[in-house]
Formats: structure tokens, sequence, C-alpha cells
């Protein structure tokens, strides 16, 4: 298991390599120099001399070459650089926002698991029947929802007309805050999970080892706790592996809407205010969470199916 | 034990719905099985054989179900059980063995808990002793060190160790019958003998009666006192099996001896070369009207083309459904 | 049938999207952009005004109408990039192997990697906000799918009899590429390519919202809403008409996605009892 865990590592490792060039190159190399991008966009007109005590603070005037060298070797010890606007370490900036979009997207993910799976286990069960086709009707309903829509919608109904829950903010932690940017943030990694267990289950339902298992007099519910589950699981995890990626992405927006100070805000300030250390170092972070995540449901199907470790 | 036969099937017909519209895929199949005796099933792939054995315990699923006739199982007409009931006959007194070992086992599942679900299932067991009596059921099969192999994942053990273990599976709670569907027809030429050897020695160690489905009529006729033939659905043809190879009475029959490849057999039989049979069985959506067999029957006629042919019983006590049957 | 349903019902919400997108010039009752009027501020539907009004007084329905035009472009257009760049690479990374395949694949891995928004949004953050720079964000950011599909596809098709007939027979590998592969993985291809047409709208209506889309005053369902969120104890159909127009459309692309991968791309259906 350990050496799975260190080939998994090892295998990741490029891909990250390879994410943190293309962030550099994007940034440095395409529209010229920071201090002259922070100025394109003709809401702040530097003067030269400013312009130029800027390249000089940030580094901005070396050859490329040596300030990928530098930027890599800064990313090897944790460091992400220099907020412009603030002047503070880039690495302590995200790390003050990593825990609320944690929070976010876990809580998100923790409400697709509970509702999704066992109505994709429930369609499955009774395919063609009305829980079925209602389920699936939602299902492709849930994908098709723009979520700062709904968010928006959540947001009017829950909080302004029927003044159940806070409409927006942090509050501190009160997990009540927490309650409706979950929902929305979660409805399509939840119709996709329901789709996807749906489409698990059919599928091992038909397959020969379950007709084995039938055989041996098993009633349906055995063969569903002691066949199905397990065999569903590997691609339930993987699922869900791959919906973190696509809910720490759209965390982005959620966050904004419902002001939740994460990350996916701080890259979204940080873009329109042209940090671009801070946009550099915030997607690097949430490719890292994503491809950590993975990493976590990839060892958990190689537990779950003894295949895995040996392919 | 009494005389009655433990299996009887009796005019059954199982039919596969396709939209609207139902097609008889198996008709007319009768015949019936003694206790602890072995009968073979022969017959090209798609002509029913495999849905016969599913119909008989009961696990045809939609689009195939049981579109008539009776089954009868130690006198009881099982179409008619309660699931429950026939939940506690299916692995425990019928039993099946599948064709293709890999998929036929759970992947994730040690092989000694799926032999073990046995004993849970209908002998009361708690796991622990289930587990235990799982290590019995593997030596049984002969597998080595069966202690170690029973933690062993399917992936782990070898095409022949599979079909072993699937084998212990179907014995272990000592069925009175075995449907075996192409057992080894998944298998190493090598391995098949010894799969074939254990499955005989066991049947008849513990009195297991066994219907053995096969393409191949070499081993139907190795492994069995009675042969049945299926085209197209149907029995064409059902006799002791020295009889269906010293003289076929059904051309198709015919064509699945000639098309044997022992040399020996033909050489004494005077045959000058190997007659194969042309064509391949017709989907269940277009069979030929009249007898199944004419479009690619050497000898068919006018009649054989209109006419649906009748079973007819032979002098030595099978019968054959042909009309021009020597 | 039930997948006939699926088709129908997708194809005829996106049609109309489609036509209310192409004909909104003549179905529109005033300017998307020009016409705003304080007077008539915050209308609620009604007569005159069947969507309301907004906070500047425009007609929210001839807006709405308008918006469909650039989010059909959007996602009509990106989408046509995507599926372009990932046939490309996928097809020639398949029948090529080699070092390039190894440089695709390790392209895709990082692309994966990537969320594809965030990705949208750092590129959008390097060029102005616009339409065309949306095009771009969008169009290099979600092929990875269509790319690995292809890569398959040619795996498997190249050592088709068919295949190695082309190559005996003469055939340059760009010919036998386009005439003998491609045609035989465009269903699939057209699948993914209906269902990313609808995540491109979702992306572009974010993106929009985020104010690094499409500016105000034109008229996207995204930018749209963002403009309504402070609106929305007042006059809550601000925000309910545009997001609505994203729905449908995007729904209709899905249904209709899902319909086609029925008919085209029959391994990938789940199995219906």
């Amino acid at each position: 298991m350990l050496s799975f865990i260190v080939r998994r590592l090892l295998q990741t490792l490029p891909i990250v390599l390879a994410v943190a060039a293309l962030i550099f190159v994007m940034f440095s190399v395409i529209p010229g120099t920071f201090a002259s991008s922070m100025s394109d966009d003709g809401r702040s007109v530097l003067d030269a001399e400013v312009m130029a005590r800027m390249n000089k603070e940030f580094g901005l005037d070396d050859p490329v070459y040596v300030r990928f060298g530098k930027y890599v070797a800064d990313l090897a010890t944790f460091d992400l650089g220099t907020s412009f606007r603030t002047r503070q370490p880039v690495a302590q900036v995200i790390a003050d926002r990593l825990w609320p979009t944690a929070q976010l997207a876990f809580a998100s993910m923790l409400f697709a698991i509970v509702v999704g799976v066992p109505l994709g286990f429930i369609a499955a069960l009774r395919p063609g029947s009305w829980v079925d086709t209602i389920s699936m009707i939602g299902a492709v309903s849930g994908l098709s929802l723009p979520k700062f829509w709904l968010g928006l919608m959540l947001m009017y109904l829950f909080a302004l007309v029927l003044g159940w829950l806070p409409s927006f903010g942090y509050g501190g932690g009160d997990p009540r805050y927490l309650i409706l940017p979950s929902i929305a943030l979660g409805v399509a990694p939840l119709a996709l999970l329901a789709r996807t267990t749906r489409a698990a289950v059919l599928e091992i339902m038909n397959a020969d080892f379950v007709r084995t298992a039938r055989s041996k007099g098993m009633s349906e519910g055995k063969v569903v706790r002691w066949h199905l589950t397990r065999n569903a699981l590997v691609i339930i995890l993987t699922t869900i592996g791959l919906q973190f990626g696509t809910v720490i992405g759209q965390a982005v927006v959620i966050e904004k809407l419902f002001s939740w100070p994460g990350l996916g805000s701080l890259l979204v300030d940080s873009v329109t205010l042209r940090d671009i250390p801070v946009v550099q170092g915030s997607i690097l972070v949430i490719v890292l969470l994503f491809l950590l995540i993975n990493m976590l449901v990839d060892v958990l199907c190689a537990i779950i199916d003894p295949r895995i470790k040996y392919t | 034990m009494n005389g009655q036969p433990l299996l009887e099937v009796e005019n059954l017909r199982i039919d596969l719905a396709a939209g609207d519209t139902r097609f008889a895929a198996v008709q007319d199949v009768s015949f019936t099985i003694n206790r602890g005796e072995t009968m073979g099933l022969v017959g090209e792939s798609g002509c029913g054989k495999s849905i016969t054995a599913l119909a008989l315990i009961g696990l045809l699923r939609h689009p195939l179900m049981i579109g008539g006739g009776t089954i009868r199982f130690d006198g009881r007409e099982i179409q008619k059980l309660p699931a429950s009931e026939m939940r506690g006959l299916r692995g425990n007194r019928i039993a099946m063995i599948f064709q293709e070992p890999m998929t036929a086992l759970n992947p994730l599942s040690p092989v000694g808990r799926q032999i073990a679900e046995m004993f849970v299932l209908h002998k009361g067991a708690s796991w622990r002793e289930a587990e235990n009596l799982a290590v019995e059921a593997l030596a049984s099969v002969r597998v080595p060190a069966p202690e170690r192999r029973v933690k062993d994942y399917p992936h782990q053990l070898s095409g022949g160790m599979r079909q072993r273990v699937m084998i212990a599976i179907a014995l272990a709670c000592g069925p009175d019958l075995l449907l075996a569907d192409e057992p080894t027809t998944a298998l190493d030429v090598t391995v098949q003998a010894e799969i074939l050897d254990l499955i005989r020695e066991l049947s008849a160690a513990k009195g297991t009666a066994v219907l053995m489905i096969s393409h191949d009529l070499g081993l139907i006729a190795n492994m069995c006192r009675r042969v049945g033939v299926m085209y197209a659905g149907k029995l064409v043809e059902e006799r002791a099996a020295e009889d269906v190879f010293r003289s076929p009475s059904h051309p198709y029959t015919g064509g699945l001896v000639a098309s044997l490849p022992l040399l020996g057999a033909r050489a004494r039989h005077g045959r000058q070369r190997l007659r194969e049979i042309s064509g391949v069985v017709p989907p269940v959506s277009a069979f030929p009207k009249g007898c199944r067999f004419n479009p690619r029957c050497h000898a068919s006629t006018d009649r054989c083309r209109a006419e649906d042919p009748v079973v007819t019983a032979l002098p030595d006590g099978g019968f054959v459904r042909c009309h021009y049957h020597e | 049938m039930k997948f006939r349903a699926n088709l129908v019902i997708g194809g005829v919400l996106f049609a109309s999207v489609v036509i209310a997108g192409i004909f909104a010039p003549w179905l529109a009752h005033t300017d998307p952009v020009m016409d705003a009027n304080l007077m008539y501020a915050e209308e609620a539907p009604g007569g005159e005004f069947w969507f309301g009004t907004d906070a500047q007084g425009r007609d929210i329905y001839s807006r709405v109408l308008h918006g469909a035009r650039i989010s059909l472009t959007v996602g009509i257009v990106s989408q046509l990039i995507n599926t372009v760049i990932g046939v490309c690479l996928g097809l020639s990374a398949g029948y090529w192997g080699g070092w390039w395949d190894d440089c695709v694949n390790g392209l895709t891995n990082m692309m994966l990697a990537i969320p594809s928004l965030i990705f949208a949004l750092a590129i959008m953050a390097i060029l102005n906000p616009g339409l065309t720079s949306l095009l771009i964000a969008l169009g290099l950011t979600n092929w990875s799918f269509t790319c690995r599909l292809a890569r398959a596809s040619a795996l498997s098709l190249k050592s088709q009899g068919y295949v190695q007939a082309a190559k005996v027979l003469g055939y340059g590998d760009i010919r036998i590429m386009l005439t003998q592969l491609l045609p035989n993985m465009l269903g699939p291809i057209i699948v993914i390519g209906t269902l990313g047409m609808g995540g491109a709208v979702l992306a572009e209506a974010a993106l929009s919202f985020l104010g690094l889309g499409i500016r105000p005053p034109y008229p996207s369902w995204g930018s749209m809403l963002s403009d309504a969120r402070d609106q929305i104890t007042t006059a809550p159909w601000i925000s309910i008409f545009p997001g609505l127009a994203i729905f449908v459309t995007v729904l209709g692309l899905n249904l209709l996605g899902d319909g086609l991968r029925d008919i085209l791309d029959p391994q990938a259906r789940t199995r219906r009892a």
C-alpha cells in the first residue's frame, strides 16, 4: 500500500510542475511585465518612476528564465511570493482563506453524497418506476441550473422572504451561514452522483457475479448488501473525487455571491485587482487540493478493490 | 428413494419480449432427469441451452420469461413456488456452474467468503463456522493450501482454480441437481479434463444429478448417459449417448457427430470426409417456417419447409423430431 | 420511448432559444442597451413589460432575447474550438503514438488537474473582458474529454482491417485520419460537444456574473444577474428571468446530449430495463 501511495505521489509531481510552469508562463511571459499589466486595465495609470520601482522590488527586471528559476525554487520552500496589494506573503493570505473554502467544499459534497447516492441507488433498483423517472428528471435539471442563480433564488426565498437563514457572509463560522451556499454548490454534484450511481448499480445488477449470487439463493436485499454496494462504491468514489475539482472551481462563483471569505473570492478579487502573485498562488493551491483529494480517492479505491494495487 | 424423477420438464416455452412482440426462444422442450443421473444438453451457441438452464433455477430475467409448460422439481412445480421457497431451493438443492469463472465470481470479495455465503444462507451457520466450512469445501475440490487460498481474490487465482471455486460453491450444500453451463469452455484444454473429472467424481459421491450443457458433443458423450440435442430452441433428438454416436437420427445430430474430430470413430464408420453443417443458427426473431433446421439441412424437402415435424418415439427409448428419421 | 422524450424536449427547448436569438431584433420590444428610461425603473412584469424592467428601466424581455445571441455565440463557437483542438490532438496522438502521444497525454492530464472554470478565469485575467476573450478562454479550457475520447477511438480503430488496407494503398496519414478514423468516432464526439456547449453557456454566465466576461451594459444573462443581485429584495424578477433563460438553454442542451448519446453512442448507454 505504501509503495502504491509513493507511486501515485511520483505520478502527480510532474502534473504539479507542469501546472506551475503554465501559470508562470501565462502571467509573466504573455502580457509583458507585472507592473505594466497592472496599469493595463486603465483603472490606475502608473508613472514611469513607480513602475521602475515596482519592477525592481518584485524582481521583474530579471530575464524570464532567471525569474522562473527563482519561482520554482521559492515554490519548493512553499514561498508563493508577496502580494502586490497587501505586501503580505501570499502563502499567508491563502492560508487564511483555506479553512472557509474547505468547509464549503466539504459541506456541499456531503450534501451531494448523502442525497445523491441513495437517490441513484433507489432509482436503479426500480428502473422505470416513478421514483426513477422523477429523480432522473431532477438530476438533469440540477445539472442545468446555473449555480449562482440557484444561490440567488435560495437567498431570496429562505433568507429574504422567509427569513429562516442568514442571507450571506461567513458569520464567524456559524454553521447556519454554511447551509445556503453549500446547497447551491452541492446541487450539481448531487445530480451527477445520482446519475453515476444509478448507471453503476444498473451495470453491476447485470454482471455475471450478481447472477451467481442469485443462483446461490440470495434475496435481492442480500445481493445488494453483500455484492453490489462494494462494487458500486469504487465508481461512486471516483466520481466524488472528480466532482471535488468542479466544486472547488465553482466555489469561486458561490463564494462571491454569498460574500464567503474563501479561496474563490480571494481569487476573483485578486484577478480584478491584478494582484498576480495571489492569483498564481490561489490557482496553484486549488490544483494541489484537487490532486490531493483525488489521490486520497485512489488510495481508498485501492483498499476496496484489490485488483488496483497490481495493475 | 421413490421412483419419481427428480426433474420433469414438460413443454417448456421461454419467451423473449422485444417491444410488444414475444418470440419463443425455447419451445416444446420436455425431458426428465432421475436422481443421480447425468444428462447432457448439446447444440451450437444461441440454440437455447443456457436459458433453459436458467429457467430451471428460476433466474430468467427480463426480457426473457417462462411462456408456458411446467418444470417439476422433486414433484413440485417450481413456477408456483413463492419467491422465498424458491430461494431455499436455489443453491441449496439446485445449483449452477457458469461458463466464465472470472466474471461469475465477485472480483472484490475473497473466494472463501463467497463459498461461506452458501453455509450462511442455507445451513444457518455463523460466518465463523462458514469460513471454516469454506476451507473444507475448497479442500474437497482439491485446491492446494485451502486455508491460505480462502483469503485470495478471484484475480489471484488461475482459470482452473477459479472454476474449482465455482464448483465448491455449487456443491457446498450437497444439491440434488447441478446445472453445469459450459463449465470448461473458458479453460485451457489441459485443465478441462481435470475439471470434468472433478464434477463427475463429486457429483457421484454426493448423489447429485447433473445437467451438463455444452456445444461439445465429445465432452457430453464422455460425461453423460443420456443426451438431448437442441436446435433453435427445440429439442430435436434425445437418446442414450452411445446410440446418438452410433446412429444419429436427426440430420443436425448427424452433422454434429460428423464434425467431431475423432479420427478413430470416423474410420470405424467408414466415412470419407468431414461433413460440417453449413450456415449458423438463425436468430430468435427469424426462425424459419416448418422444420427449424430446414435451411441448413442437406436432405430438406418441401414438406420440411412447410410443416413443423412432431416428436417420434424411437425403439431404443429415445425420440427424434424429423419427418424423415431413419 | 423514454429516450426519444429526451431528444424531443431537448430539441424543442434548444430550438426555441436559437429562434429567440436569431429573431431577437424583431421579437424584442425595445433596444436592449439604449432604451434605458429611469421613469420606468423596476416595473413589475405586466402588460407593457412582459418580464418587468431593471433598475435603469430597460425592458428585461428584450434584454433576455438579446442575451440568447451572446450565450449561443459563446456556447457554439467556444465548443467548436474545443472540439477542433480535442480531435486534432487526440486523433493524431492515438494514431501516431510515440513521443507525440506522451506529450498530448501529459497536456491532457495537466488540463484535467485544473478546474476548467478556474482556468478560464485565469485566461480572462490576462485578457481584456469581452466576447473575443471569452471565446478564447472557454475554447481553450474544455477540450480534454474530447481529446481523450478521440485518442482512445483512434487507438482502437487504427488496427482495424480497413485502416490497415488504406495504409497499404498508400494513403497519407492525414487522409487516413480524416477519411477513415474521424467518421467512425463522430457520434460520441457530437454527444460530448452538445453537453460541452451547455457547460460553456454556464461558464460564460458565471464569468460575466463575476464581471470578467461580458461587461454591462451588454445584455449577457450572467451580467444581467450580476446587476440584479442588489435589487433582489425590491425587484426579484430582474433575477428570475435571465436565470430561467440560462436554465432552459442548458437543460435543452443536456437533454439533447443525453438523447443523442442513446442513439449515437450505444456503448455508453446506461441500460434501461
